[in-house]
């Protein structure tokens, strides 16, 4: 046998020290909780949004008793929303942690049901075609009645909302210019006998969605040729890599007036997709232990948020690829929140 | 079921009932519009996708890596190449690939089949190579001797005899498939993996259904590559462990 | 272009928040672009994070395996009749697609690090105990039967004469395993388990179309399989200088 033991020990050895290290020095650096990635980037956020109380958001220590998780859906605008009012929260004197990401409102909702999530930004459009099934045509054209007509549904489900942002967004179809000098195409009705060439790309969700998919089959009458479903964030990937495509954009994308030599949204003449203000979703339970800074720091905090300020948030993250963290500390400076 | 905070009724939570009612029977989605989602049509729908995708794909990774990987394990060529790059092969990130095929060349089958065949010819190319290389030598010599060609050789020697690592080869590339058939969604093909990933749509019921009927999927492929391996085994052979 | 319902703001922020945006300038604004070395510069330390989840993810999956494999190979030596139910047992679970386990252990084990562990270390499990069955089934009879000559126990000879002697098959079992779970580790962020995934669909998604978020996370994860996998074959190198290495 040629095996010198002793040297096999030793590289036993050393392979095991080797891994040991590395896990040891891995686990030693990673001092977060295990669960998910729900802190992740936190310390960004307090660091730039909360220790310098400047700003109009004063910390209230009676809030430091209160633990809150700020969730998000899975789009750039939500999940900077998200990041908004996680870090003005913060900046009140709560404890708080994120949860952004979540998905689509169903699993939103779920969250807020199962406790495991405080509250969300959610849009008023989508609260009442999406969650509570009423027709485009029966969402109030103003804001403020669309608001209250969300509000009293959601309290019928124990749900609470507080007051809307300023701002409002919309699906929209979009394509690209290409395109619609090609066919014609201005309004959503000039799809009519088009639509068969065309294939249509949106989010999983929106096969089922009145404001989507749905609703342009059933109010518009369209057939497309193919329906597609792609993550949400493939929606500008799809025109600019094929050719005869619709996508289901929002109309407070940044890419709409970056690029708006490359794509352009029809208009939505029988008007299906409802413009919705942003609401903040939650709970009398969480309202209740929060006490009045809850949603007086929320109600403040979107004062600040034009269409305009938020086209240039998402501006930031998505076409500048900087980190909704930042860009939420961001505005909250400028706005004087904070800081 | 669990009682919500809410005091509202009770949150769902997958229950393999559920999952089962999921598979054959359309539900109302969880997102209301009227159309339903799962049942047994759109189950049959995205199977076919899946396999679909991973025959196509396995295809043509078949078509370039066997002929490769035969050539050089005859020829006992690039050795330590052919078998690192079956091991490398196993590092290629799926989920990134899909990404970058998509937001390279766009979304859509084609696109994401070439992803798929890419992870598929690793395993092939390098089970290939060590098969046909490891056939005994003087069994190859005595046919060389007999007067075949090396065409002949291959065929009738050296294929019958690496049968057990060729297959073992096509039986890895599968498993790689199917599980990245599975994320095909993130390039624009719908296939069983929707389910799993699109909770919004789908529902709880709906992803544990999906993640049953994948593991089902991949599963039931396996046993029948087996099976096919068996067959093609020359009974002589079949002394080796699987 | 429909008009959306605004509500009178308190107009707060200053002229000069508005920044002149010329997407056609900016690197990272143009999904044509390939690589945008600049962004990446800057930007790279947001990756930090996300690659030692991934380490971790995948040093705690391979040392778990390892052990567990071990252990199973214990056993079925010992009681042979193990092997077959072991073998066919891992095989099964080697099978099913990793997202497909996670979400099944989802009922159980919830969303996190935990499941997707657990998952990872179930098909090293299957890597490394084939491996190392098939590296002690390989040593030499002729070799055995001289160590049970000089007089060794049955533990002597294991030690001493079929570990050693079946160690490169074992280490290329870990070599396989370790690389393959870099590649499967991405993946476990759909589970919430962190790694390099969550740039790509986590909660600090970059972007599914980024090209440059692409690859560098891509680079990483494959800079981290080669890491690993030269550094096991260094291993293996020493261990035995004489054999080659035998294929996966």
């Amino acid at each position: 046998m040629n095996m010198n033991p002793t040297r096999w020990r030793a590289v036993l050895a050393l392979m095991a020290a080797l891994v040991l290290t590395l896990g040891v020095a891995a686990c030693g650096s990673d001092d977060d909780s295990t669960s998910g990635s729900a802190t992740e980037g936190s310390t960004e956020a307090s660091t730039e949004g909360g220790d310098e109380s400047g700003g109009s958001i004063v910390s209230n220590p009676e809030n430091g008793k209160v633990s809150l998780t700020v969730g998000s859906k899975n789009f750039t605008e939500a999940i900077i929303l998200g990041e908004i009012y996680a870090q003005a929260l913060e900046a009140a004197g709560y404890k708080v942690k994120k949860d952004l990401n979540l998905g689509s409102e169903t699993v939103a909702l779920k969250n807020i049901k199962q406790g495991t999530v405080s509250g969300y930004p959610e849009y008023v459009s989508t609260v009442l075609t999406s969650i509570f099934g009423k027709e485009p045509e029966e969402v109030p054209a103003d804001a403020t009645e669309a608001y209250e007509e969300a509000k009293a549904e959601l309290e019928k489900e124990n749900l609470t909302a507080f007051p809307p942002t300023p701002f409002a967004s919309a699906n929209a179809v979009g394509t690209t210019t290409a395109t619609a000098e090609k066919y014609g195409l201005e309004t959503v009705s000039d799809l009519e006998g088009v639509s068969e060439k065309l294939n249509l790309y949106g989010s999983p969700e929106c096969r089922q969605r009145i404001d989507c998919l749905a609703g342009l089959e059933k109010l518009y009458g369209l057939k497309f040729k193919k329906f597609t479903p792609v993550d949400i964030g493939l929606r500008y990937t799809v025109l600019e890599k094929g050719q005869n495509n619709l996508s289901i954009l929002f109309t407070t994308d940044p890419q709409l007036s970056a690029e708006s030599d490359k794509f352009v949204i029809l208009e939505d003449d029988k008007k299906v997709f409802p413009a919705g203000n942003v609401i903040w979703v939650t709970t009398p339970k969480v309202v209740e232990e929060a006490g009045p800074d809850y949603e007086a720091t929320i109600t403040e905090v979107q004062e600040g948020m034009t269409v305009e300020v938020i086209q240039e948030l998402n501006a930031r993250v998505e076409l500048e690829k900087e980190p909704a963290a930042k860009v939420a500390a961001e505005y909250l400076e400028a706005a004087g929140y904070t800081g | 079921m669990a009682e919500s905070e809410t005091g509202m009724s009770a949150i769902p939570v997958a229950s393999i009932e559920g999952a089962i009612e999921f598979i054959f029977t359309p539900q109302s989605s969880n997102v209301t519009g009227g159309k339903k989602v799962g049942g047994i049509d759109q189950v049959i729908e995205l199977t076919l996708n899946q396999l679909w995708l991973t025959v196509v794909a396995l295809a043509i990774a078949l078509a370039v890596a066997l002929p490769i990987g035969l050539y050089l394990g005859h020829r006992h060529k690039w050795e330590s190449f052919a078998i690192s790059f079956g091991t490398a092969g196993r590092g290629i990130p799926e989920l990134i690939l899909i990404a970058f095929f998509a937001a390279a060349i766009g979304v859509g089958f084609r696109n994401v089949v070439l992803a798929l065949a890419i992870l598929g010819i690793p395993p092939i190319l390098a089970n290939a190579f060590v098969g046909i290389n490891q056939v005994d030598r003087s069994s190859v010599d005595a046919a060389r001797g007999m007067g075949m060609s090396e065409l002949e050789i291959l065929r009738k020697v050296e294929i019958p005899l690496a049968i057990p690592t060729l297959m073992g080869g096509l039986r890895s590339a599968t498993i790689a498939v199917v599980a990245t058939a599975t994320i095909a969604p993130y390039g624009g093909y719908e296939t069983l993996g929707d389910f799993i990933i699109n909770e919004n749509v789908y529902g709880e019921n709906g992803v544990l259904a999906g993640a049953i009927l994948v593991a089902l999927l991949a599963v039931t492929l396996e046993l029948t590559l087996a099976g096919v391996q068996r067959l093609l085994t020359s009974p002589g052979l079949k002394l080796r462990p699987a | 272009m429909i008009e959306p319902t605004v509500l009178a703001a308190a107009g707060q922020v200053g002229e000069d928040f508005f920044k002149d945006r010329d997407a056609g300038s900016l690197c990272q604004a143009n999904n044509a672009n390939l690589f945008c070395w600049d962004w990446a510069k800057n930007n790279i330390d947001r990756y930090e994070p996300f690659f030692i989840q991934h380490v971790e993810l995948v040093v705690i999956s391979v040392l778990i395996g390892f052990v567990a494999a071990f252990g199973l190979a214990l056993l079925s030596r010992r009681w042979s009749w193990l092997r077959v139910p072991f073998l066919l047992g891992t095989g099964v679970l080697y099978t099913i697609p990793s997202v497909a386990f996670f979400f099944l252990l989802l009922p159980f084990t919830g969303r996190g690090r935990d499941t997707a562990i657990i998952a990872l270390s179930v098909y090293t499990l299957q890597i490394i105990y084939r491996n190392t069955i098939l590296g002690l089934d390989n040593v030499p009879r002729a070799s055995i039967d001289a160590a049970r000559g000089m007089g060794m126990t049955d533990r002597q000879i294991l030690r001493k004469v079929e570990l050693p002697l079946a160690s490169p098959e074992i280490v290329t079992g870990l070599i396989v395993a370790t690389v393959s779970t870099v590649a499967i580790a991405t993946l476990a962020a759909l589970a919430g388990g962190g790694g390099l995934g969550e740039v790509i669909v986590g909660k600090e998604k970059l972007g599914l179309d980024f090209k440059t978020n692409l690859i560098i996370a891509g680079g990483l994860t494959i800079a981290l399989a080669i890491v690993f996998g030269l550094m096991l074959m260094g291993v293996q190198r020493m261990l035995t200088p004489w054999r080659r290495a035998r294929p996966a």
